[in-house]
């Protein structure tokens, strides 16, 4: 009598676990906004470790990592938008595409730039502070190495659809944000030359430093 | 995005080397400033009235760093075991804490205060006089403070940006701190000079090392080097001096948030 009981509970807590795991399943599909900017960092952080060509200065090895891992995890289209501003509404498809095409190149660069640099570090994402039903969450993190913990904080959008995940559409350096930051140069650019003198001054930018 | 990158151009309380005498110099600076009124473009940035006056300064740096801080740096770099260069880093940093301290102080920071006083102990005891720093191992976190944030804290506002002969990007408010800033070095009561002026010189090249890599990575990133360096200059500047006022980071802030993506 006691096995039987025990046999019952035994394939109880079985179901039980069956079915927390199947949940545990669906959930991975919408993982959450702070555990995915966790996942991504050790992601990268792990690969660039990994890499020896990296450590000697191969910045185009970097520039493919970043393309392959953070790239399909960013809404450039809402960043370049609004780092533009105004004008973007006034430009055509192509100039948008253009707009798009150079900065991304530029921030790519850029990001793959100061990642070479990262040696020992870790990222640290702080407790999330948000509701299940929010459309835009900020994700912090610090990172830290030797010297004092650099703050590096994202905005994050619920993208539409079920498991179809978050995509990165701002960032915060040490108090700075990206896109605040690009919206007053890009304006210099369009009120001196409007949005093609923008195009061509990211272009410039980003051939000069091709050359390197 | 990048994390040294901005590290790079932003170290306002790093400029703790120039020479006695240096209050009268910036008075006078300021008393120049406001005698030229405030001259505005076309662009003006209402932060930076000042633009003409503080581009041709920021030209003027860049050249002084090519011929010298530049070079020297990079022959530092290159001569230097990086452990060495960490050790003279922490030995610096040490100081700054011992600065951090008063200035937590004085702003009625009781966690940043006591974190401080325990960094400096713990550095200079145990650390060798504040070449390694045992305190972060120990997770002792650094609550960095200057004098122009405890200005900050009570009120006082930025003022404009300004660009310091040498010393770079700053603002009114932060150059007014910065004879007190000054005086609360310790290096500055270093009593046979030469060796003061050594460890000045050392101070220098050390913090223009720190930032070699970042400057690149600066370089590449803007379209107007000027204008963005202010930028975030100013935009880290503000929010560590909203912390200080302790009123940064509040959970709920909107900061950054941009419009929805616009539709076709």
């Amino acid at each position: 009598m006691m096995n039987r009981r025990f046999l019952g509970r035994a394939v109880a807590s079985l179901a039980a676990v069956w079915a927390l795991a199947v949940t545990g399943a669906v959930h991975a599909a919408d993982e959450a906004p702070d555990v995915m900017v966790q996942r991504l960092s050790t992601e990268v952080l792990d690969a660039l470790r990994a890499d020896k060509s990296v450590k000697a200065g191969d910045l185009d090895k970097v520039i493919v990592l970043v393309d392959k891992t953070i790239m399909p995890n960013v809404n450039f289209r809402r960043m370049t938008a609004a780092a533009v501003g105004p004008g973007w509404r006034k430009a055509s498809p192509e100039q948008q595409k253009r707009l798009q095409d150079e900065f991304k190149t530029l921030l790519v660069r850029t990001y793959a730039g100061a990642l070479a640099q990262v040696s020992d570090q870790t990222i640290n994402v702080k407790p999330l502070r948000a509701s299940p039903e929010d459309k835009d969450v900020l994700v912090r993190t610090e990172v830290r190495g030797r010297g004092d913990p650099i703050q590096l904080d994202y905005w994050l959008e619920k993208t539409p659809g079920q498991g179809t995940g978050w995509k990165i559409y701002n960032l915060n350096v040490l108090g700075a944000w990206l896109v605040e930051t690009y919206r007053s140069q890009f304006a210099r650019e369009i009120n001196a030359k409007g949005i093609d003198g923008l195009i061509d001054a990211l272009a410039a930018r980003n051939q000069s430093n091709a050359k390197g | 995005m990048t994390t040294a990158m901005t590290e790079g151009v932003l170290r306002p309380e790093e400029p703790h080397f120039i020479v006695p005498g240096a209050a009268r110099t910036a008075a006078l600076l300021l008393g120049v400033l406001v005698l030229a009124g405030c001259a505005s473009g076309p662009q003006a940035h209402p932060d930076d009235p000042l633009e003409p006056y503080n581009r041709s300064m920021t030209r003027f740096n860049d050249a002084v760093d090519a011929a010298v801080l530049k070079p020297v740096a990079t022959a530092y770099q290159q001569a230097t075991p990086a452990p060495v260069r960490t050790g003279v880093s922490n030995f610096f940093s040490n100081l700054g804490d011992a600065w951090s301290f008063v200035n937590n102080t004085l702003q009625l920071r009781a966690e940043g205060a006591l974190s401080s006083f325990f960094r400096v102990g713990i550095n200079t005891l145990m650390g060798l006089g504040g070449v390694l720093d045992v305190a972060s191992e120990m997770g002792l976190e650094r609550h960095k403070q200057d004098f122009g944030l405890t200005l900050g804290r009570w009120g006082m506002p930025p003022g404009p940006y300004l660009v310091l002969p040498v010393l770079g990007p700053s603002t009114v408010r932060d150059t007014l701190a910065l004879p007190v800033d000054m005086r609360g070095n310790p290096v500055r009561h270093v009593d046979p000079i030469p060796a003061r002026n050594s460890l000045y010189a050392l101070r220098v090249v050390d913090t223009r090392a720190n930032l070699l890599r970042a400057g690149e990575v600066l370089d590449g990133a803007a379209l107007d080097k000027y204008s963005f360096t202010r930028d975030v200059f100013l935009q880290v500047r503000s929010q560590r001096a909203a912390d200080a006022a302790g009123r940064g980071r509040a959970p709920g802030s909107d900061d950054g948030r941009l419009p929805p993506e616009p539709q076709e």
